[in-house]
């Protein structure tokens, strides 16, 4: 998906093609999501940030095609402006505040995987963290405490910074990702699709988009 | 049909991390200044609503604030009518 201001939207369609999808760019003003099976949107900086970022972003006409779709059950991805676009549209829960150091981060990051019984994750092997990197100035993951209990206790945390880099942001418990009820709609503050080749550093972040290409054909296998 | 003019103000909620603010604090030693403490950074935003009576007006501004100009889960918001109110021109 391109917003204007979207930023990453090629990096991420090279990534899925890599993986070995039939990916396409789709605007923010089409008025469906052409079949697709996989929604992924981009980080960037979709509508400047301005008001909050992914405020405005959630009110594209396209959003309505894509709530449509996760309530299906389809797949939906949002990766770093696209995580704030889907907190801000309420299909994954919480806020993202600006970084606890006001500065912009950029660098890598290790990310242990906390479920791998889900769409996204399902090709990470056990015990493997991700070394991804990350780009971002408002990724402080936060959810007020009783609610974040309830995201813990059902498994809704799907990512975390982990290992010696630490917690880039001062994101509340080191949450770095996140998976709403049903299973279907994730986002990260880190980009894979910058970690997909290994001339880029590591290849860590194609684990995610194997793991939607396989997830993705069962359910059309069915 | 008349207009009237809105100010919504917009901040970080209690307890909130407001780095902003804590980067202004930060520079008022800069300026030589003591005292001052506990800085919050938010916004306002103005606007004009065309309605039949303010009870509307301040309706439209109310659901506007509440479900764009802020996010709940982090900011609390108020809404202020601000002059002139008159008939559009």
């Amino acid at each position: 998906m391109v917003f204007p201001g979207s930023n990453c939207d090629r990096d991420a369609l090279q990534a899925a093609r890599l993986a070995g999808m039939d990916a396409q760019l789709l605007w923010h003003e089409d008025p469906d999501l052409r079949g697709s099976d996989l929604v992924i949107l981009p980080g960037g900086f979709a509508y400047g940030d301005y008001l909050r970022a992914g405020a405005l972003a959630r009110f594209s006409p396209v959003m309505g095609a894509v709530h449509a779709h996760a309530e299906r059950g389809g797949l939906v991805l949002g990766i770093c402006n696209g995580f704030q676009v889907l907190t801000e549209a309420g299909l994954v829960p919480g806020a993202l505040l600006r970084n606890a150091s006001s500065r912009f981060e950029h660098r890598w990051v290790r990310l242990s995987v906390e479920r791998r019984d889900t769409p996204f994750t399902q090709a990470v092997p056990a015990g493997v963290t991700l070394r991804l990197p990350i780009a971002h100035g408002e990724g402080c993951y936060f959810l007020p405490g009783p609610q974040l209990d309830e995201l813990e206790a059902r498994g809704g945390v799907l990512f975390r910074y982990a290992g010696p880099e630490g917690n880039p942001n001062g994101s509340a418990r080191d949450v770095a990702g996140v998976i709403n009820e049903r299973g279907n709609v994730c986002g990260l503050m880190p980009h894979p699709e910058r970690a997909s080749e290994a001339l880029l550093g590591s290849e860590d972040g194609m684990l995610l988009f194997r793991s939607l290409l396989e997830s993705a054909a069962a359910v059309a296998a069915r | 049909m008349t207009t009237y003019r809105f100010a919504v103000s917009v901040m970080p909620k209690e307890g909130i991390l407001d780095p902003q603010g804590r980067a202004v604090e930060g520079s008022l030693g800069h300026l030589g200044l003591d005292g001052v403490r506990d800085v919050r950074v938010g916004r306002r935003v103005e606007l004009s609503v065309e309605a039949p009576d303010e009870a509307a007006a301040r309706g439209t501004v109310e659901r506007l604030a509440g479900e764009l100009l802020a996010n709940s889960l982090i900011e609390r918001w108020w809404v202020e009518m601000v002059g002139p109110v008159g008939a559009p021109a």
